[in-house]
C-alpha cells in the first residue's frame, strides 16, 4: 500500500465532504439497524413499550412452520428469476455485442425496465386472470385449459418471478453489456487467427473474461431477488395457501397485520444474516475481486 | 423491506419522542379538529356535516383527511406512537380491539351520561360493537352494512328466473334448495349450455351462476356467514368470546356444499380468485349471482350497460326458516393522542346525530345507523332508482348477525385463511378445519 497517511489540514475537509452521506448513512442506515437488531430480542406492537424477551423470537422462528414455507417459497423464487434472468440476459448482452450497433435495440430491451414495477405487476395481473384475461382468452381460443397463473399454488410463484424476469432482463442485459465492451478487441481478434468459432469464442474468451461482472450482476440481483415485495404485494397478497408469502412480505405481514414487530424484526435480521452468507459465498465462489485480464 | 419497517419505526419512535404534537387550540381560540376516514364514496356527505357543524358552532374547524383503507391504518397505527393523529377517526371493529385492548382511543361513557345522548335511536346491536368486553362504550353508531344477493337481470331474464323466484330463494347444506336450483340454472356453458341441462360442459364455462370471491378467510362475511347463520351456527359465544367453532359439522358441511360447487362447475375455480375482482366479472358477465355487501351498491348500480342490468335479492332463507346476513357498522372514535378531548367528542356526538346521519343519508352511499335516517336513505337510494330493502329487511326482521368481534382477530385471520383457502382450492377436506379450530383457540389459552 503507496497511500500516505492522510494530512492533519486534510482532515477537516475530508469530514466536511463526508458528512452529507454518513449523515444519512447513520439515520437511515446505521440507526434504524442497530434498533431494529434491538427490537428483535423484544415483545413489541408499537403502542407499548417494548419489552425484552431475549432470544424468545428467534426460537419462535425456528419453530415457525409459516416461516420455513416462507424461506422456501423465496428460494423457489429466487432460483427461477435469476437463473432464466441471468442466463436470457447474457445471450442478449452476447447477441448486442457482436450483432449489432443499434442504439434503438438497445433502448427497446431496456424499455420494461422503465415502467414502474407495480404497473408491470398490475398489467400482467389483469393479463393474465383466469376469466376476463387475454392470456387465458388466447389459451381458451386455441382449445387449451385455462389455467390460473396467480391462484394456482405451484405456478403462482413461477408466474412472478417470470414477470420479474420480463421486467429486469434489459436492465441485467446492459450491466453485463457493459462488461462485454470491457474487453479489449484484440482478444477476439486473437481468437479469430486461431480459428475460434463462435461458441468457442464464447466459451473461452467471452465467460472468463465477463466473470468478475457476472459475479457483480449476480451478487447484486440475488440480494435484490431475495428482497421480493412489490410485486407479491398488489398480486396475490401471499396467497394462495401462503404459496408466495416471501420472506418479505412475512416480515410485511407480521409487522403491519397482526403489529408484532419484534418478531417482524427478529424476522428481517434472519433476513440480512441469510443475504450476507449468501453474497460472501457468491463473491468467494465468483472471484470477484480477480481478473483473468491481468493473467 | 427489512430496513423500511425498521428505518420506519425508529423513524416513527422519534418522532414521537421528540414532536407529540396534536391539533388543539390556536392563538385565536379557534379549535381545530382533524377528522380522518377511508372512504372517497362518502366524503361529500361528511364535508357538508363538518361545514354544517361549524356554521353551528362558532370557534370550530373540522379538518377532514381522506386516504385509502391500506394507509389509512398505518398511518393511525404509526400516529399513535408519534403522538401526532386525527383527533377523531372512522373507526372499524376489525382494528379498534386492539386500540382499545392498547389505551389509544378514548371512552365515552361520561360523556354520554353528561349530554344524555339517547343510544336507543340507532339500529339494534350496532351499540353494542362499540363496546369493550367491560361494557364501556368507544364509538356512537354511524353506519352499517348488511349482505344480499346482486344478480345480472338480463341473464336472470334470459334463464326464465323472476325476480319473484330470486327473492324467495331456500337453502340447504344437503341438496342446496332452490338456491342451487337457481344457480345451476343460471350457469352456462361455451355451447349454451345450462348446467342443469344434459350435456352441460363445466369445464367450458362461459358464465358461471354463483362467483367465489375467495374463501371468506376467517369470517365469510360475504362469503358463507348468510348461509351457516341459518343452520344456524354460531362462530363464536358472543362478543369478546375466547373460543372459535370452526370444528362444529354444521359448519364444516356448509363449507363443503359451498366447495361442491365448484366441482359441479357452477362456480369458478378457487384459482380464478386471484384476478381482477368480483364486482367486474359479474359485470362483465362471467358471473350471474354474487352475495355481496351493501357497500357496494354504488359501485355495482354505477356500472350499468347494455349488457348488464343491476338488480339485488335477499340471501336466501336456510333451515331454519329464516335468512341470515353479518351485520356490521362503522363508529368513530377518539385518539387518546388529542389536545381537546371536550371539543372531539362535540364533533363525535356531532357524527352520531340525526343532523349529520340524515345528510349521509341522502348522499344514498351507506347506509346511517340512526333508525329514521336509515329510513331516509332507503328513500335516497329509491330515488336513485335502486331498490335496497333486500338489505333492509335483514334488519326489520332481525335477522342479523353481529361481526364475531374477539381478541386476537388478526391472528385468527392469519391461522383462518391459508386453511380455507386450501379447502376451498380442493388441497385439504372440511375436515382439516377442526385443526385449524384448535389452533385458534388456543391463541386464546
Amino acid at each position: 500500500m503507496a497511500t500516505k497517511p492522510l494530512a492533519r489540514n486534510q482532515l477537516a475537509p475530508a469530514l466536511m465532504f463526508l458528512a452529507p452521506a454518513l449523515l444519512g448513512f447513520a439515520v437511515f442506515f446505521a440507526w434504524p439497524s442497530i434498533r431494529g437488531l434491538y427490537l428483535s430480542f423484544t415483545d413489541f406492537n408499537l403502542l407499548r413499550a417494548p419489552e425484552w424477551i431475549g432470544l424468545d423470537n428467534y426460537i419462535a422462528i425456528a419453530q415457525d412452520p409459516v416461516f420455513w414455507n416462507s424461506l422456501w417459497v423465496t428460494i423457489e423464487y429466487v432460483v427461477i428469476n435469476i437463473g432464466i434472468q441471468t442466463a436470457a440476459a447474457l445471450v442478449l448482452a452476447v447477441l448486442l455485442h457482436r450483432f449489432t450497433r443499434s442504439m434503438i435495440i438497445r433502448g427497446i430491451v431496456l424499455l420494461p425496465y422503465l415502467i414502474a414495477n407495480v404497473v408491470v405487476a398490475l398489467v400482467w395481473f389483469w393479463l393474465a386472470d383466469y376469466n376476463l384475461g387475454l392470456i387465458n382468452s388466447a389459451l381458451d381460443s386455441i382449445g387449451f385449459d385455462r389455467v390460473g397463473f396467480f391462484g394456482n399454488e405451484l405456478l403462482a410463484m413461477p408466474t412472478i418471478a417470470l414477470i420479474n424476469v420480463w421486467r429486469h432482463l434489459g436492465y441485467t442485459t446492459l450491466l453485463i453489456f457493459a462488461g462485454l465492451q470491457a474487453i479489449p478487441r484484440d482478444v477476439y481478434e486473437a481468437a479469430e487467427v486461431d480459428g475460434a468459432g463462435e461458441w468457442r469464442t464464447f466459451r473461452s474468451v467471452t465467460m472468463p473474461l465477463l466473470r468478475p461482472v457476472l459475479a457483480f450482476v449476480l451478487v447484486i440481483s440475488v440480494v435484490g431477488s431475495f428482497q421480493i415485495f412489490d410485486t407479491i404485494a398488489v398480486t396475490t397478497g401471499g396467497g394462495p395457501v401462503d404459496a408466495t408469502r416471501a420472506l418479505n412480505v412475512y416480515i410485511y405481514d407480521q409487522a403491519f397485520a397482526q403489529f408484532d414487530f419484534g418478531y417482524a424484526s427478529a424476522l428481517s435480521v434472519v433476513l440480512m444474516l441469510i443475504l450476507a452468507v449468501v453474497a460472501l459465498l457468491q463473491l468467494r465462489v465468483l472471484r470477484a475481486n480477480e481478473s483473468d485480464l491481468d493473467r | 423491506m427489512k430496513r423500511i419497517v425498521t428505518a420506519g419505526v425508529v423513524v416513527v419512535a422519534t418522532i414521537g419522542a421528540f414532536t407529540g404534537c396534536t391539533a388543539g387550540s390556536s392563538d385565536d381560540g379557534t379549535k381545530t379538529i382533524k377528522y380522518g376516514l377511508w372512504d372517497a364514496n362518502q366524503l361529500p356527505a361528511y364535508q357538508q356535516c363538518a361545514e354544517d357543524f361549524e356554521d353551528a358552532n362558532d370557534g370550530y374547524k373540522i379538518d377532514i383527511e381522506q386516504i385509502g383503507w391500506d394507509d389509512y391504518w398505518n398511518k393511525i397505527t404509526t400516529g399513535f406512537v408519534s403522538g401526532d393523529t386525527y383527533d377523531v377517526f372512522t373507526s372499524h371493529v376489525a382494528y379498534y380491539p386492539e386500540f382499545q385492548k392498547n389505551g389509544q382511543v378514548l371512552p365515552l361513557d361520561d360523556y354520554i351520561e353528561r349530554d344524555d345522548v339517547d343510544l336507543s335511536v340507532y339500529q339494534d346491536g350496532l351499540v353494542e360493537l362499540w363496546q369493550n368486553p367491560d361494557g364501556e362504550q368507544y364509538g356512537l353508531p354511524k353506519d352499517f352494512d348488511t349482505v344480499a344477493l346482486f344478480y345480472n337481470e338480463q341473464l336472470t331474464e334470459a334463464a326464465g328466473i323472476t325476480d319473484e323466484q330470486l327473492a324467495s330463494l331456500t337453502w340447504n347444506a344437503e341438496d342446496g334448495g332452490t338456491y342451487e336450483d337457481v344457480i345451476a340454472h343460471l350457469t352456462v356453458d361455451k355451447n349454451g349450455v345450462r348446467g342443469d341441462e344434459p350435456g352441460f360442459d363445466k369445464s367450458n364455462v362461459e358464465t358461471y351462476g354463483l362467483w367465489m370471491e375467495g374463501s371468506g378467510g376467517a369470517d365469510g362475511q360475504t362469503q358463507w356467514t348468510f348461509l351457516t347463520g341459518t343452520l344456524p351456527w354460531e362462530q363464536t359465544d358472543g362478543p369478546w368470546a375466547d373460543s372459535y367453532h370452526y370444528d362444529d359439522p354444521k359448519f364444516q358441511e356448509t363449507i363443503a356444499w359451498w366447495h361442491s360447487l365448484v366441482e359441479k362447475g357452477y362456480m369458478p375455480p378457487f384459482e380464478a380468485q386471484t384476478g381482477i375482482g368480483w364486482a367486474d366479472q359479474l359485470i362483465a358477465g362471467s358471473a350471474a349471482l354474487v352475495p355481496n355487501g351493501s357497500w357496494m351498491t354504488g359501485y355495482v348500480f354505477g356500472s350499468a350497460s347494455d349488457t348488464f342490468t343491476p338488480a339485488v335479492a335477499p340471501t336466501p332463507v336456510g333451515p331454519h326458516g329464516e335468512r341470515a346476513s353479518t351485520m356490521n357498522g362503522l363508529a368513530d372514535n377518539i385518539s387518546v393522542t388529542t389536545k381537546d378531548a371536550d371539543a372531539a367528542w362535540e364533533w363525535v356526538k356531532y357524527l352520531g346525530s340525526e343532523a349529520c346521519q340524515d345528510v349521509v343519508a341522502d348522499a344514498a352511499v351507506v347506509f346511517p345507523a340512526i333508525k329514521t335516517a336509515t329510513e331516509k336513505a332507503v328513500a335516497a337510494f329509491e330515488g336513485k332508482g335502486i331498490d335496497v330493502s333486500p338489505f333492509i329487511s335483514q334488519v326489520e326482521n332481525g335477522t342479523t348477525i353481529l361481526y364475531p368481534i374477539t381478541d386476537f382477530k388478526s391472528d385468527v385471520n392469519a391461522i383462518m385463511t391459508p386453511a380455507m383457502e386450501a379447502v376451498m382450492s380442493g388441497k385439504a377436506g372440511v375436515d382439516s378445519l377442526t385443526d385449524a379450530n384448535n389452533k385458534v383457540n388456543a391463541l386464546f389459552e
